[in-house]
């Protein structure tokens, strides 16, 4: 899906990176606590939380998340948005909260992080 | 371009809201000297996660960064409480952090898990009532 | 649709509370800030968390969650699952990510 078609699907507004609208995205990662995005997110995904301190952007820089999606209606203060804007990432945000938001998208195609795992096959979808 | 590069940052404990700005930092410099994007990830986490130990448990620290032609050394040292057992802090999600941590977003407890998965090799010693260093070392 | 139905179409592990697993489930809620648990959760949700210290228990049981299923393969500790247990509050685990069993927990609230 594009985040155009995310921010649709999630009545979300676009806080940061208007421009970028039609980036692809097919992975998804949601948390609250930021070192589990360390662990386990892939870059390309987009980051699902419920977290508006500045950590959220920075995190996904580190991880090349390719968006970030703010749920349960929350909208992130000034120096989160100054900061997104600093580094190129798009910003959302829902009203839905984090179960449903998930659920919606994973209903429609998006899916989790894969796992790498070691051995002949280096990735296996979980 | 220069491909090796050398430099320190101050880290103060309880900054939370500072917390990332050097492993960012630290993500740009790789960049621009061309360490590829996986080594330059790695690096970028293992340092994020130091960064927030240092803020979260300790007084102050300091990161240095170390780039020459074939590995990144990432030394880390710290002054505080240091880490009573090492062994217990390296499993995943276990965390001495309290609800206010939490609450930040922080404490999963997968810490200095991260930053071993994230290292070629990894040296970690601490003393309790002086503080812990690391040496995390990513091969390029 | 009730715990025992999520167990054996997720494959889950259940750590603690084999008995009651008839509990009713009608919605769900993912989310590891527990301010942001206890203010949007309700009655009857299954809690999908990361968060696997003994603080959540007092959270399901306050607010009446049906279980809680931690992501990732994440154990509790002794004294979650016996929190747990005292409480009758179905702890389960999935090796899934929080965005994986959330989308599929979904698709079965809303097949």
């Amino acid at each position: 899906m594009t985040l155009r078609e995310i921010a649709d699907l999630l009545d979300a507004r676009i806080l940061v990176g208007g421009d970028h609208l039609d980036i692809e995205v097919k992975t998804a990662f949601s948390a609250d606590l930021m070192s589990d995005v360390l662990a386990f997110a892939k870059p390309g995904s987009i980051m699902i939380t419920g977290l508006t301190n500045p950590q959220i952007v920075r995190i996904a820089s580190i991880v090349d998340n390719s968006a970030i999606l703010v749920v349960r209606g929350k909208i992130p203060p000034e120096e989160t948005l100054t900061l997104a804007e600093e580094l190129d990432i798009p910003v959302l945000s829902t009203r839905y909260i984090l179960f449903e938001t998930s659920g919606r998208l994973y209903a429609n195609g998006i899916v989790g992080c894969v796992r790498k795992i070691e051995g002949p096959e280096s990735v296996i979808p979980l | 371009m220069t491909q090796a590069c050398e430099c320190s940052f101050s880290v103060e404990g309880e900054k939370f809201a500072e917390a990332g700005k050097v492993s960012v930092e630290v993500k740009k410099m790789l960049k621009k000297i061309g360490i590829p994007d996986d080594v330059r990830r790695r690096a970028a986490i293992a340092t994020y996660e130091s960064e927030v130990n240092i803020i979260s448990y300790a007084i102050e620290g300091t990161v240095k960064l170390e780039v020459t032609r074939d590995r990144i050394l990432i030394d880390i040292r710290d002054t505080g409480p240091g880490i009573s057992n090492i062994e217990q802090a390296m499993e995943q999600g276990y965390s001495t952090a309290n609800d206010r941590i939490r609450e930040m977003g922080f404490g999963a407890g997968m810490g200095l898990f991260n930053i071993k998965n994230c290292s070629d090799t990894f040296e970690i010693s601490s003393e309790e009532g002086k503080g812990t260093h690391l040496k995390i070392l990513i091969n390029r | 649709m009730d715990v025992a139905f999520l167990v054996e179409k997720l494959g889950l592990t259940v750590r603690c509370g084999e008995d009651r697993l008839d509990r009713e489930v009608s919605g769900g809620c993912a989310g590891d800030l527990l301010s942001n648990v206890m203010a949007g959760s309700r009655s009857g949700d299954v809690w999908v968390t990361c968060q696997a210290h003994q603080n959540i228990v007092a959270v399901s049981v306050l607010k009446e969650h049906a279980c809680i299923i931690l992501t990732q393969g994440r154990q509790p500790d002794t004294d979650t699952i016996e929190r747990a247990s005292q409480e009758g509050i179905p702890l389960l685990v999935t090796e899934l990510s929080g965005f994986e069993i959330a989308g599929r927990i979904y698709g079965l609230l809303h097949p």
